[in-house]
C-alpha cells in the first residue's frame, strides 16, 4: 500500500468540521454578548444583567417555557412510541413493506406544509369537520373550538408527531440491520415470544442506542421549532422560540437584547429537555431490567399490535388527508361550510400565485440547489477520504455532524446575524445558502454514508489492479456505481433546504422570500386558498427532486441492469 | 423418557417461484435425529425455516408440518414451541449470560427461583458462576453451550438444528455434538438437523436424507 499523499482530499473532512462547528460556536458567542447588554451597534456599551431581568419579567414566560418543554417532549415520545409499536407489530411482514413505501415519501413533506395541511384539516371549518357535518355532528356552522392554536399546544404536538414519524421510522430502518434485528427477532420468536414482546425485549435494547442521536435531534427540533409553532401553536403566549423571533423582528431595536437572552434561554430549554429524556431513559432501563428476563412472552400482544396498526394508520390517514385538503383548498372558488367538496373549482388562485410566486420559487430552487451541491461535494469528499484511509469516522465526528441538529437554530442564528453585520457581509443569497448548507449537510451525510461504506472495496481493488490511479478509480468506478444513492442523498438535502424557515428569515434579513417563508407568513393570515397553493408548491419542489433522483439513474443506466438493483 | 410426540413432515415441498427446490416426507420419532444433507443452495435451510415458521417471502411451501396430531403449518413461529439452534450462538448482547438463559425460561416462579434455575442450568453445562458475565467474554464453545441451554430451558417439543456445529473448531465440534445429541436423546425430542458435514450426520446416528441439487 502506498503511503497516503497529502492532498486536497485530506482537507475536506477538516473543512467540513469547520463549516459545521464554526457557525454554531460563533453564533452562540454572538448572542452571548448582547444578552449581557453588549452590542455597540445598538448602543449597548456596558455589561449588565438588564436583558435577563427583562426576560424574567416578560409576560407569560412561564407558559412559554412550559409549552416548549411539554410540546417538545410529548411529541417526541408519541412519535417514538408510534414508530416502535409499528416496528414491533409489523417488522418483516408484507404490510410492513406497504406502509414503508407509503411513509418514506412523506419524509420529503416540509414541516410547514404538513403543519398548514393539518391546520386546514382539523380546524373548526376544516375538511374533517365538513366530512362529518351535518349528518353526524349536526353542525350547520363551524363549531366553536380553538384549533390550531389551542393554549395547551395539542395542535402543535399533533403536527410535530406527524412529521417526526417518517423521520424516526427511516432512521430506525437504517439501524435495524446494524443491530442484527432479523436474527434477534428470530431467536426470540423461536423461543416462544410474540412479535411485540420479541421486538421489545430482544431488538429494541440493541436498536435504541443506534437511534438515540436522531431522537435527540427530534427533541431539539420539537422544543425549538419556529415555523410549526407559528402555524399550529398558541399565540399568546407562544412557545419560547416564537417569542424570540418576534422580539428579533420587532421594530423596537432595543428588544434585540431581550431576544439574545431569550435565545440563550432557548438553548437551556432544549438542553433541559434532552436531559429529562436522558434521565427517563436511564430510569426505564433500570425498571425494565427485570421485565426483560422475566420470561413473559405474550401478554397484551394482540392489544399492542392493534394499537400499533391503529396509530400508524391514523398517522398516514391524517398526513394524507392534510395533503388532499391542501389540494382542494387551492382549487376552491366558493366553499361554504359544511360542504365537503368545493364547487365550482377554479385555477384562479394558481394563476394569481403564478405571478407573485415566481421570485420566491426562484430563490427556493437556487438556494436549495446551491446548498445541496456544496453539501454533496463535501460529504462525498469526507466519505472518499474515509474510504482511502480505511478507517471510519471517530465517534466524536458523528456528534459534530449532529451539532447543527442538536443546537436550536434560534439560539445561534441570531448570533451569526450579528457577526455577519460586524464582518460587513451582506445579508442575502450567499449567507442564506451557507446557512442552509449547515442543516443540509448532516442529512446528506446520514443519507449517503451507509451506501458509500457498504460499496464492496473489491471494485476499487479490481480497478487498481488494472492500473487505475486512485483519482481515476474514484471518478470512473466508485462515483458512477454510487449514482443512485448520491442522487437520493441530494434529493434529501434539497428537501431539507426547501423546508428551512428560520435561516432564510434571519440570514436573509427578512428580504429574501422563499416559498417557505411566504407560506408561513400567509398561514397566519386569512387566505386559505393562496396559503394552500404556496404550501403545495413548497411540497412539489422536494417531490420533484425525489422523482428525478430515482428516475434519472434509471434512465442513464437503462442498459446497466445490475447497477440499479 | 418424558412423553413426547413425533414430528411429521407430510410431503413438505419448497418452491422458489415455480421452481421446486426440495421435497421431504418424513416422520421423526421422539429422540430420533433425522439429518438432511446436501450442498449449499439446495434449499435445506429453507426447509428448516418452513418447519420453524420463518419461511422468507421469496419462497412458497406446500405440505404439512405436524407434531403428533397438532398441525403447526399455519401457526406463527412463537406458537410452535420448536427449539431452533443456529450456526451462530446469537446470544443477546444486551443481556448477561444469566439473562440470556432467563430469557429462555418460561415466565413465573419469582426472581430468586428463576435465578436458581439459571445457575443450575449453567452448572449443568460446566459454566457454574458465569451468570453475570457479558456473553462477549465467553469463548465460542462456551457461547454455543449457553445457546443450547437457552433453547432447552424454553421447553421445546422438538429440535431444529441449522448447521449448529459448522462454526466451531474441530476439537470443540466433537464435544458439542455429544452434548447436543445426548440432551436430545434424554429429553426424547424429535430432531431435524441440516448440515453439509458428513461427520455431523454420522455422530447423530439417525437416518440421513441426501438432497441432490
Amino acid at each position: 500500500m502506498r503511503p497516503a499523499r497529502p492532498s486536497w482530499l485530506g482537507l475536506i473532512p477538516r473543512l467540513t468540521v469547520l463549516l459545521l462547528v464554526l457557525p454554531v460556536a460563533a453564533g452562540l458567542v454572538g448572542v452571548l454578548a448582547p444578552s449581557f447588554g453588549w452590542l455597540p451597534a445598538l448602543g449597548g456599551d456596558a455589561w449588565s444583567l438588564t436583558p435577563w431581568r427583562a426576560l424574567w419579567q416578560a409576560p407569560g414566560l412561564a407558559d412559554m417555557l412550559r409549552l416548549s418543554l411539554v410540546t417538545g417532549l410529548a411529541s417526541t415520545l408519541a412519535a417514538f412510541a408510534v414508530v416502535m409499536l409499528f416496528l414491533g407489530a409489523f417488522l418483516e411482514t408484507s404490510l410492513f413493506r406497504v406502509v414503508r413505501r407509503l411513509l418514506s415519501p412523506l419524509l420529503a413533506v416540509p414541516h410547514a406544509a404538513a403543519a398548514i395541511g393539518l391546520a386546514f384539516l382539523l380546524a373548526p371549518s376544516g375538511l374533517a369537520s365538513r366530512l362529518g357535518s351535518p349528518w353526524l355532528t349536526g353542525w350547520e356552522r363551524p363549531p366553536d373550538y380553538l384549533f390550531p392554536g389551542d393554549p395547551g399546544g395539542l395542535a402543535l404536538i399533533a403536527g410535530l408527531v406527524l412529521k417526526e414519524i417518517p423521520f424516526l421510522l427511516l432512521m430506525s430502518l437504517a439501524a435495524l440491520p446494524q443491530c442484527r434485528a432479523h436474527e434477534r427477532l428470530m431467536v426470540a420468536r423461536s423461543l416462544g415470544y410474540g412479535r411485540l414482546h420479541a421486538f421489545a425485549k430482544a431488538v429494541l435494547p440493541g436498536l435504541y442506542p443506534l437511534v438515540r442521536l436522531p431522537i435527540f435531534a427530534v427533541i431539539a427540533f420539537a422544543t425549538s421549532t419556529v415555523e410549526v409553532a407559528i402555524i399550529l401553536g398558541p399565540s399568546t403566549p407562544p412557545t419560547l422560540a416564537v417569542a424570540v423571533v418576534r422580539w428579533l423582528n420587532d421594530p423596537d431595536l432595543s428588544l434585540r437584547f431581550l431576544a439574545s437572552a431569550g435565545a440563550l434561554l432557548q438553548l437551556g430549554v432544549t438542553v433541559l429537555a434532552l436531559l429529562a429524556w436522558w434521565l427517563a431513559e436511564r430510569l426505564v432501563r433500570r425498571l425494565a431490567a427485570g421485565w426483560l428476563v422475566g420470561g413473559g412472552r405474550r401478554r397484551g400482544e394482540a392489544m399492542g399490535r392493534g394499537l400499533g396498526a391503529g396509530l400508524t394508520g391514523l398517522s398516514i390517514l391524517l398526513l394524507g388527508a392534510s395533503l388532499a385538503g391542501l389540494a382542494l383548498w387551492s382549487l376552491a372558488a366558493w366553499w361554504p361550510f359544511p360542504a365537503a367538496w368545493p364547487a365550482p373549482m377554479t385555477l384562479a388562485t394558481w394563476r394569481e400565485a403564478a405571478d407573485t410566486a415566481a421570485t420566491p420559487l426562484r430563490h427556493t430552487a437556487s438556494i436549495g440547489l446551491a446548498a445541496t451541491a456544496l453539501s454533496v461535494v463535501l460529504v462525498v469528499g469526507c466519505l472518499e477520504a474515509e474510504t482511502r484511509r480505511r478507517r471510519p469516522l471517530r465517534p466524536g465526528a458523528q456528534l459534530i455532524l449532529y451539532l447543527p441538529l442538536l443546537v436550536p437554530p434560534v439560539a445561534f442564528l441570531y448570533g451569526l446575524v450579528q457577526l455577519q453585520a460586524q464582518l460587513g457581509l451582506a445579508a442575502g443569497w450567499l449567507a442564506v445558502t451557507l446557512g442552509h448548507a449547515l442543516f443540509v449537510l448532516p442529512y446528506v451525510f446520514l443519507s449517503l454514508a451507509e451506501s458509500y461504506r457498504r460499496l464492496d472495496p473489491r471494485w476499487s481493488q479490481v480497478a487498481a489492479a488494472l492500473g487505475a490511479s486512485r483519482a481515476r478509480t474514484f471518478w470512473r468506478v466508485r462515483l458512477p456505481m454510487l449514482t443512485t444513492p448520491i442522487a437520493v442523498a441530494a434529493a434529501v438535502g434539497f428537501a431539507v433546504s426547501v423546508g428551512q424557515y428560520l435561516p432564510t428569515l434571519l440570514l436573509g434579513a427578512g428580504r429574501l422570500a422563499t416559498l417557505t417563508t411566504e407560506a408561513v407568513s400567509l398561514a397566519s393570515g386569512g387566505d386559505r386558498r393562496l396559503t394552500a397553493v404556496y404550501a403545495l408548491g413548497q411540497l412539489a419542489l422536494p417531490a420533484l427532486g425525489f422523482v428525478l433522483a430515482t428516475g434519472l439513474p434509471r434512465l442513464l443506466f437503462r442498459h446497466r441492469r445490475h447497477l440499479l438493483t | 423418557m418424558p412423553e413426547t410426540s413425533p414430528l411429521w413432515l407430510d410431503e413438505v415441498a419448497i418452491y422458489q417461484g415455480d421452481r421446486p427446490l426440495v421435497r421431504v416426507d418424513a416422520r421423526i420419532a421422539p429422540g430420533e435425529v433425522l439429518t438432511l444433507m446436501g450442498p449449499s443452495g439446495v434449499g435445506k435451510s429453507t426447509l428448516l425455516a418452513q418447519v420453524a415458521g420463518f419461511l422468507a417471502p421469496a419462497f412458497t411451501a406446500t405440505g404439512r408440518v405436524r407434531l403428533g396430531d397438532e398441525d403447526l403449518t399455519t401457526r406463527p413461529p412463537e406458537r410452535r414451541r420448536l427449539g431452533l439452534l443456529f450456526q451462530d450462538p446469537l446470544l443477546f448482547p444486551h443481556l448477561s449470560v444469566g439473562g440470556n438463559l432467563a430469557f429462555g425460561l418460561p415466565p413465573g416462579g419469582g426472581r430468586r427461583a428463576r435465578r436458581r434455575r439459571v445457575e443450575a442450568a449453567l452448572a449443568d453445562i460446566g459454566l457454574a458462576g458465569f451468570a453475570d458475565r457479558d456473553p462477549a467474554t465467553l469463548s465460542g464453545g462456551q457461547q454455543a453451550r449457553v445457546a443450547l441451554m437457552r433453547v432447552l430451558l424454553a421447553e421445546p417439543r422438538a429440535m431444529l438444528l441449522d448447521e449448529p456445529f459448522s462454526k466451531l473448531d474441530a476439537a470443540l465440534r466433537d464435544e458439542m455434538r455429544r452434548l447436543v445429541f445426548a440432551r436430545v436423546h434424554d429429553r426424547g425430542l424429535p430432531t431435524l438437523m441440516v448440515t453439509h458435514d458428513r461427520q455431523d450426520a454420522e455422530a447423530a446416528g439417525g437416518r440421513i436424507i441426501e438432497l441432490a441439487p
